[in-house]
């Protein structure tokens, strides 16, 4: 039973004025005479705690790269109130066994709700569904379902998983490579390709994998995500689409809204990621879509890797890179020459999430959901410094950048897990509670 | 000069001026003893990854002329082979002392990340780095292109190429430009030393992008014949395992149409000189009449590899660019 009244703060961009919280729910200001606690808010902006849809936090399997613990710090610490784990784990999230695994390590810690996706089949082979429904059912209640790192490239796999998924409400998130088209690929496939000698991935191994989903989609009338697109190409299909009435939503990382393959001719495989870094035509395009809604969300793509992964030779190189840390000032300063305001950033990195997750309780400042909320200082003068983050991955390809707004407070259902920037206690709910009293 | 890395590095006087220098080193061959003691108490690492002895043995000769203590590190066999990174490798072969690494490496970009993470103060050669570059590769063949345009020796001491450059000729480079970083290194190179590139491939074995080149492209080897004069025509090796990726239809379709067959050779001009990296698959992309034909210089690339990397290490390891 605590209440807490966050005083002054710059809600959404908008207007000035106070947010009141009451056993894990916002409540009206007005009925919260006396609280056990007040934040001085002056000159910070308040946002719906930020819900990202797409993060590798690892564990289980590969607790040498990150933990759910660690993964929800970073998340935490970047603003997230809920995180989604991606299933490509070892063993698999492709049963309700790992599923709830990974849902329970999450209210352990304690620091944003973790939030499993499902494996679409088993294995991650693209040749069997998984338990897909015992995943939904689960205590996870899994919702989306990915075999994210792969595509599932078998048209009629995707086919049945689309249909099938419609049974619980189900989103299928899509990573669209086409195998054959990128073996070996160890970068775009573009100018800069050709001169490194690097084998590429070239543009359409990406949009063709798309426009097939969108037409499936729109043929069996599912819900289709699109994980990190990446290519102005996949822009116009995701807009064409759309104009169609297709169900389909699509996502873009902050690393593709902000660097280009340019990068690549340091060979430093802090810049290797799949899909890859794209060319400025691209970047632009993802902006240009990103701004006038064709893409609707931003999803990290958080994706740590133990040092000696990185250390090394470009292509003996791990693909990814980490970003829940740095996603919000990254796609702040990546959108300056966008009309795109507070409320913009809101939509596409929280409230937009949390309707394709179906997580009611996120991604809106509403009396009566979730107190999930983050308070941006919009004035913060910061250089990018991976060694201080919280999560273990180093491998974070904005290292130096300054950048003009910084996370100060993230209150995940009422509590305070990130206080002045830095770690506090985490959820209550870590003692067997639940996230709302 | 503290790599070489690629030749896209190489200004056309660093250029100029480490062809100069393997001219001089042309001239050791000369000598009673065939030596020199410049780089004595110098150890070059030849760091091979990848199976090479052509390129290893040339450095090593070329090393050894230097009267430099040579390291031969083949990953085969090595701890490499059980799992050590490319850091504990390149860090361990700095704490004995290697000066120079030679590097040869299946994948594009490793001598630049030798070269650039710190975890080697030694000067780093590229000697060829997956489909990327052979900057020494390129070198030799702009020597031999140097000494056959100026009427010198093939190869060998002599001659009056000193100096010069490959100002208003016209080089055509035949074969799989995809794959090739004997290409990649050629055509910075040569179009640096102010030589005309012409590119002549199959679509499906020139980069995505290939018209952003300084080079000219053709599909059509006979067209290209037609309209261009060549002084020179490098034929690339095609690796064997291109043959079945469906890259062309089969080696006798290729072979046709992209090979220097007897017909193309008889075609070609007198002056043109008939180069190719080696080694040889002859009677696929060259035919033995070519080949064994006075107008090849094959041999003469060979014999000019070793000058031309005495020069580079001579270079990098000393920091003198002139003359000895």
């Amino acid at each position: 039973m605590t209440s807490l009244l966050i005083r002054g703060a710059n809600i959404l961009g908008q207007e000035v004025g106070d947010i009141a919280i009451s056993d894990g729910r916002f409540v009206d200001v007005t009925t919260l005479t006396s609280p056990d606690e007040v934040i001085d808010a002056t000159g910070l902006i308040a946002l719906p705690g930020l819900v990202d849809l797409h993060a590798h936090l690892r564990e289980p399997g590969r607790e040498d790269a990150e933990t759910v613990l660690t993964g929800s710090q970073s998340a935490a610490r970047g603003g997230f109130t809920a995180v989604h784990a991606m299933a490509n784990t070892a063993p698999v999230a492709d049963t309700a066994g790992v599923v709830e695994q990974v849902y329970h390590l999450g209210r352990e810690a304690g620091y944003t709700e973790v939030v499993p996706i499902g494996a679409v089949t088993v294995g991650q082979k693209g040749t069997q569904l998984a338990e897909l429904g015992a995943m939904a059912r689960s205590a996870a209640g899994v919702t989306i379902f990915s075999d994210d790192g792969l595509c599932v490239f078998d048209p009629l796999i995707m086919r049945r998983a689309l249909e099938y998924v419609k049974t619980f409400d189900g989103v299928i998130a899509q990573h669209s490579q086409e195998p054959r088209l990128t073996e070996g690929a160890q970068m775009n496939e573009g100018v800069v390709s050709a001169e490194l000698g690097l084998p590429g991935w070239p543009a359409v191994a990406e949009e063709a994998i798309i426009a097939r989903d969108i037409l499936l989609a729109e043929h069996v009338g599912s819900r289709l995500h699109i994980c990190h697109l990446s290519t102005k190409g996949a822009v116009d299909l995701v807009r064409w689409g759309k104009s169609r009435g297709v169900q389909v939503t699509a996502e873009v990382t902050p690393h593709h809204l902000m660097l280009t393959d340019e990068l690549v001719r340091s060979f430093d495989p802090v810049y290797k990621v799949n899909p890859p870094l794209r060319t400025q035509a691209d970047v632009d395009a993802v902006r240009a879509g990103l701004a006038d809604g064709t893409i609707d969300i931003v999803g990290t793509d958080h994706a740590p890797h133990p040092s000696e992964h990185k250390c090394c030779e470009w292509t003996a190189a791990a693909m990814g890179m980490v970003g829940m840390e740095t996603a919000l000032p990254i796609v702040v300063e990546a959108m300056t020459d966008y009309d795109f305001g507070w409320a913009d950033i809101a939509r596409v990195m929280s409230r937009t999430p949390a309707e394709i997750s179906g997580l009611r309780e996120q991604g809106s400042l509403e009396i009566g959901t979730g107190a999930n909320l983050v308070l941006v200082d919009p004035e913060a003068s910061e250089r990018i410094t991976p060694g201080a983050h919280a999560t273990m991955g180093r491998n974070n390809p904005f290292a130096g950048i300054e950048v003009s707004s910084r996370i100060v407070h993230t209150i995940l259902y009422g509590h305070r897990v990130v206080t002045d920037s830095q770690l506090s206690d985490p959820h209550p709910i870590t003692r067997g509670g639940t996230w709302i009293a | 000069m503290k790599h070489l890395l690629s030749t896209a590095d190489l200004s056309r006087g660093d250029a100029i001026g480490l062809l100069d220098v393997a001219e001089e080193m042309t001239q050791v061959s000369t000598h009673s003893v065939k030596k020199l003691p410049v780089l004595r108490g110098h150890t070059v690492v030849n760091l091979f990854f990848e199976d090479s002895t052509r390129t290893r043995i040339s450095f090593e000769a070329a090393a050894k002329r230097l009267s430099a203590d040579v390291i031969n590190f083949s990953a085969k066999g090595s701890s490499v082979s059980k799992g050590e990174s490319l850091q504990d490798t390149a860090q361990t072969l700095g704490a004995m002392g290697a000066d120079a690494v030679v590097v040869r490496h299946n994948g594009s970009g490793t001598p630049y990340r030798l070269a650039t993470t710190g975890w080697i103060d030694a000067g780093v050669v590229n000697a060829g780095d997956g489909t990327h570059e052979h900057p020494t590769q390129a070198l030799l063949d702009s020597f031999t292109l140097r000494r056959t345009l100026t009427g010198s020796p093939a190869s060998g001491p002599g001659g009056n190429a000193r100096g010069t450059d490959l100002a208003s000729t016209t080089v055509a480079v035949v074969g799989d430009i995809l794959h090739s970083r004997v290409a990649r290194s050629n055509v910075h190179l040569l179009t640096t030393l102010g030589a005309r590139v012409v590119l002549i491939a199959p679509p499906t074995l020139l980069p995505w992008g290939v018209e952003t080149w300084p080079a000219e492209v053709f599909y059509d080897f006979d067209e290209a014949l037609d309209a261009h004069d060549f002084d020179a025509v490098m034929m690339l090796r095609v690796q064997f395992e291109r043959m079945h990726q469906s890259f062309f239809p089969n080696t006798r379709e290729y072979s046709r149409l992209w090979g220097m067959t007897s017909a193309r050779y008889n075609r070609l001009p007198e002056h043109t000189a008939i180069m190719h990296p080696g080694p040889m698959n002859r009677g696929f992309e060259i035919c033995a009449q070519a080949a064994d034909s006075p107008r090849a210089v094959i041999l003469n690339q060979v014999e000019n590899g070793v000058a031309v990397r005495m020069a580079v290490l001579y270079s990098l390891l000393t920091g003198k660019e002139g003359a000895l």
